[in-house]
């Protein structure tokens, strides 16, 4: 592994540890909001948005770790759990798509 | 900007799967004609960058909440499509594994933050560089007006999907069946955003990551044609 490969990683990691703050933003996005948001804003919920919303239930919803808790100390621990499940799973992906993409020209 | 399941009527979501299989077979296709192995590490961690900086939420005056991409910078260090390859990898993980951005709107991020940020990011950055040496300053204005640009257009592309939705399936019985604000609110609401407050903070990262590469690793930035051609002479 080259030098600018390893400061990649270290830096990569200080993100990581960092991603908490991440969570300080308590605000609701334009286009991400929950059904109630809806029902409050219009009165009703669009019907084929409420069937759609619930086709896929994923297993770390908002990069929490179901059972961590809702506090601030398990959110914090979720979301950089979830920080670190998501590069690892990012990097063995793109490293299998490499495998069969890339030729090996390396040398 | 992570379009969730339901705000996008089939129409659109299935346009934007149809639009986007070419390019991901096109990207592929560049990436093992581009690509040496000895890339991959630098392209699997670009796929980690950016799933790490989206999720640095960032609250802005009145209520809202957005994130950078980091599309740009990595359309700038690895070229249009590898970054394309890294960018969708990293979505379609947060959608899958998160519930980050819809499993029907995979096409439409994957197009919005994966295709438009850096292709708009590389493209205006090979503009205003020109032929100016590698460690120039002007390559440094280049890369941050590349950053800026290519999140306030992926938004507006964001900001038109959401909105063409009343045109498309208009009310029946006074509801709309998705998203239902139009083009005259969703791209005033997207752009606006975009334009004063995380273009700005896309600009920064990909101004902050094009520094360290030209000071550090240069030969990273050349032109992808010299370096082949230079690698192709070394003897195997």
């Amino acid at each position: 592994m080259d030098n600018s490969t390893k400061i990649i990683i270290a830096a990569l990691i200080v993100l990581v540890i960092f991603t908490p703050l991440g969570l300080l933003a308590v605000g609701e996005t334009f286009g991400e909001w929950g059904l109630e948001y809806f029902e409050e804003k219009l009165g009703y919920v669009p019907p084929g948005l409420e069937s759609l919303s619930s086709i896929w239930g994923a297993p770390l919803p908002d990069y929490g770790i179901p059972g961590l808790g809702d506090t601030t100390v398990g959110a914090a621990a979720g979301y950089i759990a979830s920080a670190i499940i998501g590069s690892v799973v990012s990097v063995g992906l793109i490293y299998g798509l490499g495998k069969i993409l890339v030729k090996d020209n390396s040398s | 900007m992570h379009i969730p399941d339901g705000y996008l009527g089939p129409i659109t979501y299935i346009a934007l799967f149809i639009i986007m299989v070419p390019i991901w077979l096109y990207a592929g296709y560049r990436v093992r004609k581009d690509l040496r192995s000895k890339q991959v590490p630098l392209l699997a961690l670009s796929a980690a960058f950016t799933f790490v900086i989206m999720m640095f939420n960032v609250p802005i005056p009145g209520g809202s909440t957005g994130h950078a991409v980091g599309g740009a910078i990595i359309g700038i260090i690895l070229g249009p499509w590898a970054a394309i390859v890294s960018i969708s990898v990293a979505l379609i993980i947060q959608a899958f594994v998160f519930g980050d951005g819809g499993i029907t709107a995979i096409g439409a991020n994957c197009f919005n933050m994966g295709v438009v940020m850096p292709i708009v990011g590389y493209y205006t950055y090979k503009l205003i560089s020109g032929n100016s040496d590698i460690k120039s300053v002007r390559r440094i204005a280049a890369a941050v007006i590349a950053g800026y640009l290519s999140l306030v257009i992926a938004s507006g592309f964001a900001g038109f999907e959401f909105g063409i939705q009343p045109y498309l399936y208009p009310a029946v019985n006074g509801q709309f069946p998705y998203m239902p604000y139009d083009l005259s609110v969703t791209l005033p609401a997207m752009l606006g955003e975009h334009i004063l407050f995380f273009g700005v903070l896309e600009a920064l990262i990909t101004g902050l990551v094009f520094v360290y590469f030209q000071r550090n690793t240069p030969e990273l930035l050349e032109n992808k044609k010299s370096k082949k051609a230079m690698l192709d002479k070394v003897p195997v």
